[in-house]
């Protein structure tokens, strides 16, 4: 990994450009079955459904758990509905259990969310563009060193992490979480492969000649460009960080100050303290309402997210 | 035509080193900011585990100074070893099955010929959106053998299943946990690749008279290798820093899933239980070094085909 | 067997310890911490509530938190800030991150029994005899007493504690005739039968507990663990621990335990449908019956613990908490204040109204207390074997000052007995190699 450049002949990317990130008529002119509109095939659907309920069935385990009580859910079929229906009651319970902690806990996700993944956004897409359209000094090492660095084990840097921030006066704060998870290598990356591919030097040498600042270039002219790939990075920290779940674990003492994650696990463990009140059905209950958020994200998002994707990734 | 597709793989990073206009520190403007967060909780704490490799302290005695000591112990501790090899097993199979599994989906997709592709395609992306602990305490319910989904099978169908989580499928059990999790992850980034393809090849190839198949790999598959060797890679350091999902799932199967069954939990164990935490620093480094090196090897790999 | 019921030697306690050079534990306190929090240590608790002050706390029992409030009433200028850091293993890694930290460290915590003397043996707990806590002897049934104690010095209170006793499966017993066994040899008896009678029925559950071992070993007069100082020995081929695992490789030998995780879903699950037919185990139980196992209602009962010789009436300990306060606690007089309230003060009522079991003779002996009727066990006053129990606990028993990690490696070692074809005894041979290795490389004295 230390050698981030691979060794081929270059090649202009302009005409590819117009063709990754175009809108959906663009799209479907450079799909190669457009060529030749194959015949849809049952054989290959059922196979890929096979695939399908293998990625479905937990899921829809899940969510008929959900629906259980607590009795139920130990009587009764997993992969089928128990003789009552709680859904509503779970969810009610699950969102008012110890004076409503539940809820608490998802306003921290999103704030985690928020200025974690955001932050992070930022920060990879600034580095990426300045990775990718400026040459420094130290440029090759900085690629090299980022690998490296995520090559060694997190779980076994909590604890020097934790002492620092102990000192810091960080632990037990919102900001132990919301630091770490600023950084997204992946997203680094993304951006630096997208932001070569999506800005074309010759427009950043014409605003230049025009005597615009970097700032305002970046801002201005570079910044639209780079929006599916913003988007793309900034689904990758979102679910980074909404399932954040170790470094909390160390650095968080205080449940007020939980994420959805980690207020799970505490509730699953709780079954396990002598006097400690075994709710396994509102912890299936809160597994359901922690991914539908992402899943709605996933869902509205994925139009962009796709092209920045597909620009990214061909490149790795 | 394979000469034609691989280049594009490479374009965006050899692009920006044809353009030196600009060689000074205004690129640090941009990059600076990512660098100084990253030197705060990446790089300042792996300095400090190196320093604390040197040390050994004691519950009674304090600490001392000894050299390389702890690096000279995990290289002859049989438990060190035995986690690595049982990650690298993982590894050998867990890592091509997911691939595997995800490259045919991506194909599969990418040839038109399914029915409802975009449902194919999202539904099987979602379980990605379930954070990890959800995932194995989910999968860990499923595969209680008394009152879980595989006991359920087997009250129906009177199968006597085995217990995933006996010392023997454990795992195997895990592995299918980080499958499903990341199938279909895989699946999208190599999708993503396959629709970057340009048309222009698809209808040099249709002139050829090349099959489906020939196009498979003659064009597709050399396409995406970018995509293939990062996936593979990103996957060699998941399997490497195995440890969300037995940690726990340990709680379910604590003979099976031993204290040191994978580095990251001999790590975490050996730092959290036994507060060993200089041997700790020293494992997870070791760890580390290993990791880069496997990585660099499957680029090398990867890489060197293309040109 | 040549076991003495009650061992004449006196309480841990009475033995010299003078820790030689004993290491702030965790090596980054040295780089890091700054200097111990002091002072306050001679200040008189009473004078301290009336002047007022904060606390922090940390517990994971559910009771904690009214006790707080009813403290705070009655000290209005007090306040207490209640922290749940976790259960067990996960608050004791916090713990120990904060006094590595130097920073953080709470006034109090709950600390259960068997991880005690490793936080003591850190110095990361105040000795509570100079603020009265000697005074306290006799207070408490021996079992959780002895536990506060390491040296000279008291390093906790009782929040309560563990004297276990036999839960059954009354209906299970019933319907297949069997007797409930008062012995182990009984109780061996009588997993074959249920197990003959009812494939899918199980004596217990158990996939591999150090606690429960080692309780079982305490029982049989084991004492595996000795330790003076620095100076530990271990020897788990002691007649007690043997004893145990005979016992034990018998029943996991034939497959009539259970191969289900205590506290698991499946666990709860078993104790409702009559897959589980008995849980040997602490005292606090009936609280986990009656919130986790409510099919359980009406068909649970409590017997005296199985006893290694017929006609005797020994226990154990299983579980339990202490609550310390931390030296690095700024306010210790406050903290003790507090502290007494919660364990022999009105803090125990409030337990024993949450559901807990106390540690405190007068609470165990009084009538309205042993009178109880617990409706979920058909109407039995459990009260009067769990306070036996209490007041039959063997004495003399001894945790390593590193029981934390003992705990963490018994599954790698004895915990294969339960998964291959190892037997308990290779198991406890492994467990006991592995303790000397770590204990060594620890700076103690082995053997």
């Amino acid at each position: 990994m230390t050698t981030a450049t691979p060794t081929t002949t270059p090649r202009s990317s302009a005409p590819r450009l117009r063709s990754t990130r175009g809108g959906s008529k663009d799209r479907a002119r450079t799909r190669g079955h457009s060529v030749d509109r194959p015949r849809r095939s049952v054989l290959l659907t059922v196979l890929t459904a096979l695939v399908l309920l293998y990625a479905l069935v937990p899921l829809a385990w899940l969510v008929i758990n959900a629906t259980k009580t607590q009795g139920d859910l130990f009587s009764s079929f997993g992969l089928w509905f128990g003789d009552s229906f709680a859904l509503l009651s779970n969810i009610g319970q699950t969102l008012t259990y110890d004076d409503g902690i539940f809820v608490r806990w998802f306003a921290n996700t999103l704030l985690y969310v928020v200025l974690g993944a955001g932050g992070a956004t930022a920060l990879a897409v600034l580095g990426g563009y300045g990775l990718a359209k400026f040459s420094f000094p130290g440029k090759r090492a900085v690629f090299a060193v980022v690998i490296g660095a995520v090559a060694v084990p997190g779980t076994a840097l909590a604890v020097p992490t934790f002492l620092m921030f102990s000192q810091m006066g960080l632990t037990n704060t919102p900001w132990s979480v919301i630091i770490p998870s600023l950084i997204s290598p992946f997203g680094l990356y993304l951006m630096w492969t997208f932001a070569a591919e999506a800005i074309p030097t010759e427009l950043l040498e014409a605003a230049r000649m025009d005597g615009a600042s970097e700032a305002r270039t970046f801002g201005q002219i570079c910044l639209p460009l780079l929006a599916p790939g913003i988007v793309t990075v900034l689904l990758f920290t979102m679910v980074a960080t909404w399932n954040n779940y170790f470094l909390p674990l160390i650095m968080l003492k205080d449940p007020d100050w939980y994420p959805l994650t980690l207020g799970l696990n505490a509730w699953n463990a709780q079954a396990a303290t002598a006097g400690g009140e075994a709710i396994f059905h509102l912890v299936i209950t809160g597994s359901v309402l922690t991914i539908v958020p992402l899943v709605v994200a996933f869902l509205f998002l994925q139009r962009y997210w796709q092209s920045g994707l597909a620009a990214g990734s061909v490149k790795e | 035509m394979t000469q034609t597709a691989v280049p594009v793989a490479a374009a965006a990073l050899t692009a920006p080193r044809r353009r030196r206009t600009r060689g000074s520190w205004t690129g640090w403007g941009f990059v600076g900011p990512f660098m100084a967060v990253f030197a705060l909780v990446f790089l300042a704490p792996i300095a400090y585990s190196l320093w604390i490799s040197l040390f050994r302290t004691q519950l009674v005695g304090g600490t001392t100074f000894v050299g390389l000591e702890n690096y000279q112990r995990a290289l002859e501790d049989p438990q060190f070893w035995s986690a690595l090899g049982r990650v690298t097993a993982f590894l050998a199979v867990q890592v091509p099955v997911m691939l595997g599994i995800a490259l045919l989906v991506a194909l599969a997709l990418d040839s038109g010929r399914l029915y409802g592709r975009d449902f194919f395609r999202i539904s099987i992306f979602l379980p990605y959106a379930v954070p990890a602990v959800v995932a194995t305490l989910m999968w860990g319910f499923m595969y209680g053998t008394r009152f879980g989904l595989v006991g359920n099978i087997n009250d129906a169908l009177g199968t006597t299943l085995p217990n995933p989580l006996s010392p023997d499928l454990v795992l195997a059990a895990i592995g299918n946990i980080v499958t499903w999790e990341f199938v279909g992850y895989n699946m999208l980034i190599f999708y993503s690749a396959l629709r970057t393809v340009p048309t222009s090849l698809y209808e040099a190839a249709e002139i050829d008279g090349a099959g489906q198949w020939r196009v498979i790999t003659a064009i597709k598959l050399p396409a995406i290798r970018g995509a293939l060797v990062v996936a593979t890679i990103f996957s060699i350091i998941g399997s490497f820093q195995l440890f969300n999902e037995p940690s726990i799932l340990q709680s379910l199967a604590p003979n099976a899933i031993t204290t040191y069954f994978t580095p990251n939990l001999y790590a975490f164990s050996l730092s959290f239980s036994g507060q060993q935490y200089n041997y700790s620093a020293t494992v997870a480094l070791i760890m580390g070094v290993l990791t880069m090196v496997i990585a660099y090897v499957v680029q090398l790999r990867g890489m060197r085909k293309e040109a | 067997m040549t076991r003495t019921t009650r061992p004449a030697r006196p309480s841990a306690a009475r033995r010299s310890t003078a820790l030689r050079g004993a290491a702030v534990v965790g090596a980054l306190a040295l780089t890091l911490a700054a200097c111990s929090g002091g002072g306050g240590s001679d200040a008189d608790p009473e004078a301290a509530a009336e002047e007022g002050g904060e606390l922090l706390v940390w517990a994971w029992d559910p009771t904690v938190e009214p006790i707080a409030e009813a403290y705070m009433e009655a000290n209005p200028d007090v306040t207490i800030e209640l922290v749940n850091a976790g259960t067990g293993n996960d608050q004791y890694t916090a713990l120990q991150n904060a006094i590595s930290a130097g920073s953080g460290v709470p006034d109090l915590a709950q600390i259960e029994y068997y991880a005690l003397p490793q936080f003591a043996i850190g110095e990361s707990l105040a000795d509570l005899t100079e603020l009265g806590a000697d005074e306290l002897e006799g207070t408490y049934t021996p079992g959780p007493w002895n536990a506060v104690q390491q040296g000279e010095g008291v390093y906790g209170l009782p929040l309560d504690s563990g004297p276990m006793a036999l839960f059954y499966n009354e209906e299970l017993f019933t319907q297949h005739g069997i007797e409930v066994p008062t012995t182990w040899e009984e109780y061996v008896a009588a997993a074959r039968t249920l197990h003959a009678a009812d494939p899918n029925a199980y004596i217990t559950a158990d996939t591999g507990d150090a606690g429960l071992a080692t309780s079982l070993m305490w029982q049989a007069g084991g004492r595996p663990f000795q330790v003076e100082g620095t100076d530990v020995t271990v020897d788990l081929a002691d007649e007690g621990s043997q004893q145990y695992a005979e016992l034990w490789q018998q029943l996991v030998g034939e497959d009539l335990v259970a191969p289900i995780s205590a506290w698991s879903d499946e666990w709860y699950q078993g104790l409702g449908n009559g897959t589980i037919a008995t849980l040997v185990t602490g005292a606090w139980m009936p609280g986990n019956f009656e919130s986790g196992v409510p099919e359980g209602s009406g068909k649970w009962r409590v017997a005296p613990m199985p006893q290694w010789e017929a006609g005797e009436s020994v226990t154990a300990e299983n579980g339990g908490s202490a609550m310390s306060v931390m030296e690095a606690s700024e306010n210790k007089a406050l903290a003790y204040d507090f502290l007494e309230f919660a364990s022999a003060g009105d803090g125990v009522q409030i337990r024993i109204d949450g559901g807990g079991f106390p540690a405190t003779v007068a609470d165990l002996e009084s009538e309205e207390y042993l009178g109880t009727e617990s409706e979920y066990f058909g109407g039995q006053k459990i009260n009067e074997v769990l306070s036996q129990a209490a007041a039959d606990v063997s004495e003399g028993w001894q945790y390593l000052p590193f029981q934390v990690y003992a705990n963490s490696v018994f599954n790698d070692t004895v915990g294969q007995a339960y998964v291959s074809d190892a037997t308990i005894a290779e198991g406890l041979s492994a467990w006991q190699e592995q303790l000397v290795t770590y204990g060594n490389d620890q700076g103690f004295t082995v053997e």
